[in-house]
């Protein structure tokens, strides 16, 4: 009769997300701006990743405190992030009513060779991914949702887009070759057979995939849907702006409507000083996020 | 027949493709211009607060309003039922108010209790697969709703005139039989208006 947790119910979730942005809060009274910018979940965190990749150290998943308190103070859906591999945090979140985990690479990996297997699951996951052979192999192991890591916490669109033309290339590489072909194609990406199957099947990713991870402007967010993203996630670059609230407003609706750029322009005027930005060749790569999950 | 999906956020293709599927016109609605060449309308699932704050910042709320009042079909799904309905519980206000119902959102629960089962809706399918996603029910139906579907009790699909809401999200399936049922509301409205 009725079942939770299906591929559809949790695919589903993320299908109704599509075309709105994410923001990653760290209290109520941010998730409250959140919501009231029209965004169409939130993310509760004990740190955004500019003040992670600033304070060092271990990331863990937020104190359940904050994630208790977001939950209760909004009625759009709550997403939380776990460590990578960290079975017992993911557990955790999804007791507490979390709507999305997010197995996430900005948080320190809990497990350097294994990522959860989230079909044990009934709450749906959202995982990270560079090119298609990383977004099929969280696709094998139950991610409903995926999203591009870009660099978090940088201000940096430039890894994002590398990222999002990288899975976009490959999938019309996929779609277009023979048969014959594609398991070694498999081989070289290090995807399942049977993930790359099914895509070509739908003749799309059997999930939707996000932008995450350096957007820092209201043109950064519309580029990312013109490059064929499904939505936005928006870490650091809200609430280290001068004006959350108007900061906010701004992305969600460069998301909407990405073609019209007069209105992008409107827009982003006078909306103060974006996050400063770090060159992403200025940093070691222990210190890319990116690097993290296999 | 042209049948817009509004689309401000929320899972629009699916329904443009179900409306394709159907031998419709599918047209993505982003401005408020394009409702009048329309002859019906979807309001999609997604998030309706996300959806509300658009619909108001584009001054979209009164012109959708006057299309549902000429009499041109419009067909809610989960959020597009919130937007549909007369009454929300405990809210003070509503979204377009033109369908006499009472909703609850959210009200199976989160996201660990969204579900999919086998539900009979009358006059469409005896086991029509239903995805409920963080769904509303109609806690509450007008006298001149009809109620196509109950989930233990619940009503979770109702037609009201040429108003049609389900909780489920029918375009999540490749099960056309409800947009059909809809396409046909649509053609009847419009020989009528002819």
């Amino acid at each position: 009769m009725a079942k939770t947790g299906t591929d559809l119910v949790k695919r589903g979730m993320a299908e109704m997300q599509k075309g709105g942005v994410i923001m990653d809060v760290v209290n109520a009274e941010q998730a409250k701006i959140a919501e009231e910018a029209g965004a169409v979940a939130v993310m509760a965190l004990e740190r955004v990743p500019s003040d992670i990749r600033a304070a060092g150290g271990v990331a863990r998943m937020a104190d359940p405190t904050i994630v208790e308190e977001v939950v209760n103070a909004v009625s759009i859906p709550v997403m939380a992030k776990a460590r990578i591999g960290h079975i017992v945090e993911a557990r955790v979140l999804e007791s507490m009513g979390v709507d999305y985990i997010d197995e996430s690479e900005v948080l320190t990996p809990a497990d350097e060779q294994y990522h959860l297997n989230k079909r044990e699951f009934t709450v749906p996951f959202v995982c990270g991914s560079r090119d298609l052979g990383e977004a099929a192999r969280r696709i094998g192991e139950g991610a409903s949702m995926l999203r591009t890591k870009g660099e978090p916490g940088t201000g940096n669109i430039v890894e994002a887009v590398r990222h999002m033309r990288m899975v976009q290339s490959q999938v019309r590489k996929l779609l277009s070759m023979d048969l014959d072909e594609v398991m070694t194609f498999a081989k070289e990406l290090g995807a399942p057979y049977e993930v790359l199957l099914q895509i070509r099947e739908a003749g799309k990713l059997p999930v939707v995939n996000f932008a995450a991870g350096g957007v820092a402007t209201p043109a950064d967010a519309a580029l990312m849907m013109q490059l064929g993203a499904d939505g936005v996630f928006v870490g650091s670059g809200i609430f280290k702006s001068d004006n959350p609230a108007k900061f906010a407003k701004a992305i969600v609706e460069a998301t909407t409507h990405y073609q019209d750029y007069k209105l992008i322009a409107e827009l982003s005027k006078g909306l103060g000083t974006p996050m400063k930005g770090i060159d992403i060749a200025s940093l070691s790569p222990e210190n890319r996020m990116q690097e993290r999950g296999w | 027949m042209k049948i817009g999906v509004l689309a401000l956020q929320g899972a629009v293709a699916e329904h443009a493709r179900s409306v394709e599927a159907v031998g419709a016109e599918a047209v993505l609605v982003k401005r408020v211009e394009q409702l009048d060449e329309l002859d019906g309308l979807i309001l999609p699932g997604g998030e309706s607060t996300a959806m509300r704050r658009l619909i108001d910042r584009y001054d979209f709320l009164e012109p959708l309003r006057a299309f549902g009042t000429s009499g041109k079909p419009i067909f809610g799904t989960c959020a597009g039922m919130i937007l549909l309905a007369k009454e929300i519980n405990n809210q003070q206000t509503n979204h377009l108010g033109l369908m006499d119902v009472k909703v609850e959102r959210n009200a199976f629960g989160r996201q660990v209790d969204s579900f999919e089962t086998d539900l009979p809706i009358k006059g469409v399918a005896d086991d029509f697969p239903a995805v409920f996603i963080r769904a509303p029910y109609i806690l509450e139906a007008g006298p001149g709703v009809e109620v196509l579907s109950e989930d233990t009790g619940r009503i979770v699909a109702a037609r009201d005139r040429h108003y049609l809401a389900t909780a489920f999200h029918p375009e999540l399936t490749d099960d056309r039989r409800l947009i059909a049922y809809f396409h046909d509301m649509v053609e009847e409205a419009a020989k009528a208006n002819v």
